[in-house]
């Protein structure tokens, strides 16, 4: 194996590892700053209790989030030194931005919150964790304007070789900054929402801890039914026709349209063979595509067929990612109607099957985060930067036997790390006893 | 002054800043084995609430970097490969260790842990001396600025003894916080390991500039072109020698600022023999400056307001931050 396609595998497992942690940061974060407002206006002890029992597993999280962070800022310099001094003009910016604006704040105040938090008064832990909530929202602001000028570059000329910034507000606000923004940090609402509902169910399961697991459930799954419901609709929805528009290719990946036509079908199952162009099995909705693209079902989509094969994202992995996600999402959004119905019918927290559901369902979000990266980095490929930077003259000069070396490093501690958090998790829920 | 040096001097403060601040916390890690079991909660609990914000001077530091010089960051991150990899490793060690510790019961496992965080905080200080060592000694560069060398290249003595004054520099800072933080009979203990380590920084400082006049005497141009430099690192001396005898008087504060004020002159005396150059080149043709590695003055103009905006308002926090936890760390805060 060569250094690039090292510095490859070792992206995408640092990248795909790292990722496992910010969204139960932002999502978890938001929830516990929405239980401290709730012990801030009603002094009940209870909310204290549940915060303190929610930031304990938050801080897990955020541990490994930030230990694995630190890796993802130097190796753009390491891994991909001629894709920095391309795009280091306009790229780094955000970086910096990103540190100044986001981890000093979530890291200062979760460092008041966690140890200090005896010394402060009520309206400090709100704020404390309102912070923390507010820091991490914006780191991924931050980072998914970097990662979106990849998508779709603006504001910028090519001088020398180089990305030169000619506008910052139009590199900042560039076609698919809002919608990447928007649905990710929705995402993170999500995994957020059934991470909170899968362990509140657990202790309503084992009959432990019932009065933080109720409290704990109800605002899950309030908070879940909306914010799973805005994923399909505006976020996804807008998320999918950004990319028709700007970037046609990797809609017609994800969908595994090989011909453009009208009337194109949105697939809800579908087999591609990507080496004969066609789709061996397909199940789709007439139109709908067009209509997603478009607004408009005789709209014409550009299918495979339109494009250089050069430019091509590989097909199979892009397509089974976002179809996964999808199906994933739907799940989501089903799950949370059952439970605000139940809730309604309250039945909420006896029906057995549903909390076991929950509890199985915990990994799910994480899954559908992954996939989402996957089809949109993936998706973006053979490009590094979108029509300006292939992926190939990006990495860095390195001998492939170093980057061997630090890539078997990374599976090994991160597989170790991985471990720890899994088992401090699982033993934090299992020995939790509220006094 | 024109922005390219603006954003020379504001990579020196972020770097300055770091060093200061992730220093007393690597410091407390590297002298943290030779506290008692029971101690230990104390010396970790003292840096607990605020070593994760020191390292983000780091992170920041890096997107710096990559912002306003992306050629450095570009040329040092991949020249450094396997070192910043290694380096990286022991930032990761340390943070889950130092965070996670408490979680565990058994004492076993809790011992384990302070043998890893204790040894990645010291391989960490020592990895970034030996890359200033690099720095300040050259890089064999090629046309595109990528590194040619081998990784052994990088373990000259030269750099591996700056390694060593960074190990002494930080690892004092770190028995200084500890002075700062802690009483009774452990406040006597890290009296007595700072004295060690700040005559191993001391000496080392000396032997270092020294040796740099001796091999490197193209980084003292700037000095004899204008000789009022040479305060920066007599001032580093001073404050220096005020930092200990602070310490023999039982002012830890006062000490603090001292010894803070020295590493800060230290590094200043090692990075302005640097300018205008940032990577210095055997080949000096390929040397990578304040101009040619720099990014457009619309960039520089921009992080400069980004800088302006967030910097205050980062510090105000942070000195809220320290005025929650100043005074004695007690044994029950932490995790």
């Amino acid at each position: 194996m060569d250094a690039e396609l090292l510095s490859r595998i070792q992206f995408g497992v640092t990248a795909g590892f790292h990722f496992i942690y910010p969204p139960l940061t932002i999502g978890l974060g938001t929830l516990i700053a929405i239980i401290e407002y709730m012990y801030l206006k009603t002094n009940d002890e209870i909310y204290r209790k549940m915060a303190d029992f929610w930031a304990k597993l938050f801080a897990i999280n955020f541990v490994i989030g930030v230990a694995s962070g630190i890796v993802m800022e130097f190796e753009f310099g390491t891994n991909w030194s001629n894709y920095s001094r391309f795009v280091g003009d306009i790229f780094g910016a955000p970086l910096a931005a990103e540190g100044v604006f986001a981890f000093f704040l979530e890291s200062t105040f979760l460092g008041l919150y966690l140890v200090g938090k005896n010394r402060l008064s009520r309206f400090m832990r709100f704020f404390s964790f309102l912070m923390v909530a507010f820091g991490s929202t914006l780191s991924a602001l931050w980072i998914l304007i970097a990662n979106s000028w990849q998508q779709t570059p603006a504001g910028y000329k090519v001088e020398g070789g180089r990305a030169v910034l000619t506008n910052f507000w139009e590199a900042v606000f560039n076609p698919t900054m809002p919608s990447m923004f928007l649905h990710t940090v929705d995402a993170s609402y999500i995994t957020g929402a059934i991470f909170m509902a899968g362990i509140s169910a657990y202790f309503l399961i084992k009959g432990k801890n019932l009065e933080l697991a109720k409290r704990s459930l109800k605002l899950a799954v309030i908070f879940g039914v909306i914010v799973s419901i805005l994923q399909l609709f505006p976020f996804g929805d807008e998320s999918a026709r950004v990319v028709a528009k700007t970037q046609p290719e990797k809609l017609a990946s994800f969908e595994g349209l090989f011909k453009t036509q009208s009337k194109a079908p949105l697939l809800v199952f579908g087999i591609p063979d990507p080496s004969q162009n066609k789709m061996l099995v397909e199940i789709g909705i007439p139109g709908a595509l067009s209509f997603l693209a478009d607004h408009n079902v005789n709209a014409v989509v550009k299918g495979i067929d339109a494009f250089p094969k050069d430019d091509l994202p590989p097909m199979t992995l892009t397509f089974y990612s976002f179809h996964l996600m999808v199906a994933l999402g739907t799940l989501f959004i089903l799950t949370f109607l059952v439970g605000v119905f139940l809730l309604y019918k309250k039945k909420l927290f006896t029906t057995k099957p549903y909390l076991s559901a929950l509890w199985a369902f915990i990994p799910l979000p994480y899954i559908a985060n992954e996939l989402g990266w996957i089809t949109t980095e993936v998706g973006r490929q053979p490009w590094a930067v979108y029509g300006l930077l292939r992926t190939k003259d990006a990495f860095s000069p390195l001998p492939a036997g170093d980057v061997a070396v630090s890539l078997i490093g990374f599976t090994l501690v991160y597989a170790v790390l991985f471990g720890i958090f899994l088992y401090l998790t699982i033993h934090t829920v299992k020995t939790f006893k509220m006094d | 002054m024109d922005l390219n040096i603006i954003w020379f001097f504001l990579v020196g403060i972020l770097i300055i800043g770091y060093a200061i601040l992730d220093g007393f916390d690597l410091g407390v890690g590297s002298v943290y084995l030779f506290a008692k079991f029971q101690e230990r909660d104390i010396a970790l609990n003292s840096i607990a609430p605020v070593w994760d914000g020191n390292e983000v001077w780091l992170i920041t530091g890096g997107g710096a970097l990559f912002a306003a010089f992306p050629m450095v960051y570009a040329t040092a991150f991949s020249g450094f490969y396997l070192a910043l990899i290694l380096l990286l490793f022991a930032l990761i060690f340390r943070a889950v260790s130092l965070e996670l510790r408490n979680h565990f019961q058994k004492e076993s496992t809790k011992t384990l842990f302070d043998w890893i965080f204790s040894i990645s905080s010291i391989v960490a200080i020592v990895l970034f001396g030996v890359a200033v060592g690099n720095v300040l000694s050259g890089l064999d560069l090629n046309k595109n600025g990528d590194y040619i060398g081998t990784f052994f290249d990088l373990l000259n003595p030269y750099s591996i003894l700056v390694g060593v004054l960074a190990f002494f520099m930080l690892s004092y800072q770190g028995t200084v916080w500890l002075f700062l933080k802690t009483e009774g009979e452990f406040q006597q203990k890290v009296k007595n390991w700072a004295k060690v380590y700040w005559s191993g920084y001391f000496i080392l400082f000396l032997i270092c500039t020294l040796l740099t006049y001796v091999l490197h005497n193209n980084l003292f141009t700037n000095y004899l072109t204008h000789p009022i430099m040479f305060a920066i690192p007599i001032l580093a001396l001073l404050f220096m020698l005020a930092s200990i005898i602070r310490i023999q008087r039982n002012q830890p504060l006062c000490a603090i600022i001292a010894s803070s004020l020295s590493i800060a002159m230290v590094i200043l005396t090692a990075y302005l023999s640097l300018f205008p150059n940032l990577i210095i080149a055997k080949n000096p043709a390929y040397s990578l400056n304040i101009y040619n590695a720099a990014s457009s003055q619309l960039t520089l103009q921009t992080m400069l307001i980004i800088a302006l905006i967030g910097m205050p308002l980062v510090l105000i926090y942070t000195i809220y931050s320290y005025r929650i936890f100043h005074g004695k760390t007690k044994i029950e805060e932490g995790y």
